[in-house]
């Protein structure tokens, strides 16, 4: 039955696939499920938590400057979402954001850096951090991508020790910064708007270009969505997830750059718990927390929600418990949501 | 009904009488004989699927189905991928509601509103991906979910008693109750999966192609134990592409082509198989392989493996294939083939042995060099080990080269878009959508995703395995057509396969493996099916 005339299979080839291509019935489905419509959703949200806020607090809420506050208490944290939505969106996630920034603030703020820095520049302190963080980073990657430890573990195991770290070096107190050029520098604004905030811009920007546009971008997305895939078609996979845990190490770094400009002050308490208000901030925006789907919009509009929710709660004077309890169900609810509108058209046999 | 019963009866007799004695009756095919005869004048209906139809979200996946099971039978269901198979077996299953239609379960109407209503009522489903719990014992297994204990303290004992008379039941009494179901083989498995729905009291069990993960042996095992549980009564929806196979176990057919039942009950007897294939695809083709091509004798060998070993797998493999010829690994499941194929393309790292493409050797255990050397694979596991499921048709196909695209780290999307629409347009791909995600794809259309990946890349080598698995008969034939075209195009092809006439039809070599050997290496017409399996018994033998 094998050894058959060769010549009949070249009939048209009848229609493999069953299903006729989508009409408009599920057309606003497909919107709301597509990259778009997730973040609709999200815009529409922290619209309604804008009313609120008109509502409850009026022209306090409602002027420039707190809108400029808002988007200053969202962007330290902003700028560790960014980096912490790449390694979700490649599957993996990294705890040890918090200690690593605080790890970072305490050695860009020590005394003979500090020093080093008044003889050149300012920014040396910056680089300090920025080195810090990366290489905090660099050693999860290659825990993780070598070692083989789930990122869980590998990155648990650098929150504590980098914690650690940081107490020790700083000897559990505050390391005032006083290079002033550095000061001078957070003390200023452009066009009227803090650093702070053009810093939160411009990572956002570029994470969104990176995720986005780029093949290093695409290649995130690939080992998110199919590691074993990915691998076998010829990519360098452990190289890359060296690199992404780099990524959100620098991520943390240029946080505690942010935080030792806003505090004028190094301790090894900065960033704690953030990691967990990264990772809320990054789910709520839509990225899956098992990978292979990531949104750098969605995340910059999950930070800016929890921080308008901050805000809108402090204009009434209204318990930081009450707000932690409405955060939770709010984490709860966008997740709740995104699972129902995120179901995929099913797949037939 | 009174002959059925004679039957049970003697069957439980047979039960308990020393299993060799039971095993010989079944050899003699004694009982499938009582059992057919039976069946001709039974006509109690067990099952009545009437007019099903199925819409999701304005998408019809079911556009009328009938389907009716008597008790004791086996009863295939036949259609290609997307036809609609899985879709009614989840309605079945209680997973999906009908859209219309009606369903009557021992002639009684009959809703199936969750899955626990279905096994309640007395339906079990074994999925492909078995839904057992590789971390719990068979026992345990068995009892998930309606666990034999009193104010919730386990009978292990009692629950360890009852496993084994099921595992008996089925033919497998050597199995421990206690042994953990992780250690098993997926045929093993799928004994335990049988045993749960008898411990449910299934009256129908619906295996959805249970043989696709078995070999030969293992599948011939399966149907001896189909052949049990039918002479208990017990009714088989039995879901296959092979059509040999619905020819040695099935009782009558429906086939399903495009979301309808295009035939109800046939009788598997009465039913020439390119009637089966003319319903299923509406043409009239079985499998087609492809003329061979002349190999020129001045072809220059593109891939040279030397003596290769992957310790405890596989020793010693050596062999060159040379620019447009096809060499195929035949043999059975477990004796290397692919694992041979993965330490060739770097994916395990080969314990001895050089591989080398176009006379420059590979470093071992690294993918990357050898997909930038011109090697492509397209694996075993399609689903888990080479799409992104979620991701578009556009970036599966350049998975491999978008780097290529890129200017700088900058993508170039359109180019790949447009890249795709040509090989979209070359295989006749479809839907012929770049953006359309993988996973909504047939399998055959997967296949021609992997091809596509390898065709953009520019492969020198090109390493199939399992190249048609879940592939339906009317994309086979497509499937076989390309890879004769990319060989003749001065390809280096490897094919592997559980299908040994699919070796055999489509290589121009063939390599025997047993055990882990190279047991014999000789041109394609030169060998049949039982040469092929010869040499594999005396191999393994030896």
């Amino acid at each position: 039955m094998s050894e058959q005339t060769p010549t009949t299979v070249n009939e048209p080839s009848a229609p493999t696939q069953a299903a006729p291509p989508e009409k408009s019935a599920n057309a606003m489905q497909r919107f709301l499920s597509g990259a778009a419509g997730r973040n609709l959703g999200l815009v529409i949200a922290l619209a309604l938590l804008i009313v609120v806020g008109v509502i409850t607090a009026g022209d306090r809420f409602w002027n420039v400057d707190n809108f400029l506050t808002i988007i200053r208490f969202a962007s330290i944290i902003g700028v560790i979402s960014i980096g912490m939505t790449f390694v979700i969106t490649a599957g993996g996630i990294d705890l040890s954001v918090g200690s690593v920034m605080g790890l970072a603030s305490v050695v860009a703020s020590l005394s003979w850096v500090q020093a080093a820095a008044d003889q050149t520049s300012w920014l040396l302190m910056v680089v300090v951090a920025l080195a810090v963080g990366g290489a905090a980073g660099f050693v999860n990657g290659i825990v993780i991508a070598y070692g083989k430890v789930v990122p869980f573990i590998a990155t648990l195991a650098m929150l504590v020790g980098a914690r650690g770290l940081a107490e020790l070096l700083s000897n559990k107190t505050t390391q005032v910064v006083s290079v002033q050029g550095f000061l001078d520098f957070f003390r200023g604004d452009f066009l009227g708007i803090a650093w702070l905030n053009w810093i939160f811009l411009l990572a956002a920007v570029a994470g969104w270009f990176l995720l986005g546009r780029t093949t290093f971008g695409r290649r995130t997305v690939a080992i998110g969505g199919n590691f074993e895939a990915t691998r076998l078609a010829g990519i360098r996979v452990k190289r890359h997830l060296v690199w992404l845990y780099v990524l959100v190490g620098v991520s943390a770094g240029i946080a505690a750059v942010m935080m030792l400009g806003r505090t004028t002050a190094g301790t090894s308490t900065h960033g704690l718990l953030y990691e967990l208000d990264a990772i809320a901030a990054v789910v709520v925006g839509g990225t899956l927390l098992v990978g292979g789907r990531g949104t750098i919009v969605g995340t910059v509009l999950g930070v800016l929600i929890f921080s308008t929710l901050t805000n809108v709660f402090t204009q009434n004077n209204l318990s930081q418990s009450v707000q932690q309890i409405v955060k939770g169900v709010i984490i709860v609810v966008a997740v709740l949501l995104q699972q129902r509108f995120a179901s995929r058209p099913g797949r037939s046999s | 009904m009174s002959r059925l019963r004679m039957l049970r009866a003697r069957t439980s007799r047979a039960r308990h009488a020393k299993t060799f004695v039971r095993r010989d009756w079944y050899r003699d095919g004694y009982i499938c004989y009582v059992h057919r005869m039976i069946k001709g004048d039974n006509t109690a209906s067990l099952l009545s699927m009437r007019g099903i139809t199925k819409e999701f979200a304005g998408v019809k996946a079911l556009r009328g189905v009938d389907l009716d099971v008597v008790a004791g039978e086996v009863h295939c269901v036949l259609g290609q991928n997307g036809a609609g198979k899985s879709t009614l077996i989840k309605i079945l299953a209680g997973a999906h509601q009908p859209s219309g239609g009606e369903i009557f379960w021992q002639g009684e109407q009959r809703e199936i509103p969750n899955p626990v209503a279905a096994i309640h009522m007395g339906v079990a489903t074994m999925y492909q991906e078995l839904d057992v719990v590789d971390g719990l014992t068979i026992a345990e297994n068995i009892f998930l979910g309606h666990e034999l204990a009193t104010g919730g303290v386990l009978h292990r004992a009692r629950a360890a008693r009852t496993t084994r008379q099921l595992l008996e039941r089925l033919g497998h009494g050597d199995l421990s109750p206690h042994r953990e179901v992780g250690t098993l083989s997926a045929a093993n498995k799928q004994i335990v999966s049988m045993a749960r729905a008898l411990s449910h009291d299934a009256k129908l069990i619906i295996m959805d192609e249970p043989s696709a993960v078995l070999d030969a042996e293992e599948v011939k095992n399966l149907f001896r134990v189909v052949n049990e549980l039918t002479s208990q009564g017990i009714a088989i929806i039995y879901i296959s592409h092979r059509l040999e196979e619905i020819r040695q176990i099935g009782d009558r057919i429906t086939v399903i082509k495009d979301g309808a039942s295009m035939a109800s009950g046939l009788a598997v007897a009465d039913t020439p198989t390119p009637e089966l294939i003319r319903l299923m695809t509406g043409r009239n083709v079985e499998f087609v392989f492809p003329p061979r091509g002349e190999l020129p004798a001045d072809a220059p060998v593109v891939l040279d493996v030397a003596g290769l070993s992957l310790r405890g797998v596989f020793t010693d493999v050596s062999f060159e294939v040379r620019a447009g010829e096809v060499v195929g690994l035949a043999g059975l499941v477990g004796s290397g083939r692919s694992e041979i194929l993965e330490t060739v393309y770097g994916a395990r790292r080969a314990t001895t042995g050089r591989v080398s493409v176009d006379g420059k050797r590979l470093r071992p255990g690294a993918v990357d060099t050898a997909v930038a050397t011109g090697i492509g694979l397209s694996p075993e596991e399609r689903k888990s080990q080479g799409l992104i499921l979620d991701e578009p048709i556009f970036k599966n196909v350049t998975l491999s080269s978008f780097a290529r695209y890129a200017r700088g780290a900058l993508l170039n999307e359109r180019r790949e878009r447009a890249v795709t629409r040509e090989q979209i347009e070359a295989l006749e791909l479809r839907p012929a959508d770049p953006d359309r995600p993988a996973g909504t794809l047939s399998g055959g259309n997967q296949q021609k995703i992997m091809l596509a990946r390898w065709l953009v890349h520019g492969t020198r080598v090109l390493l199939l395995d399992e190249p048609t698995r879940g592939v339906d008969v009317g994309a086979r034939a497509e499937i076989y057509a390309l890879i004769r075209r990319l060989a003749d195009a001065g390809t280096a092809i490897v094919v592997v396969s559980s299908e040994i006439p699919e070796v055999l039809g489509l290589a121009d070599r063939v390599l025997v493996i047993g055990d882990g050997h190279v047991l014999h290496s000789t041109p394609a017409t030169e060998i049949d099916e039982h040469g092929v399996l010869d040499l594999v018994m005396k191999g393994t033998a030896a």
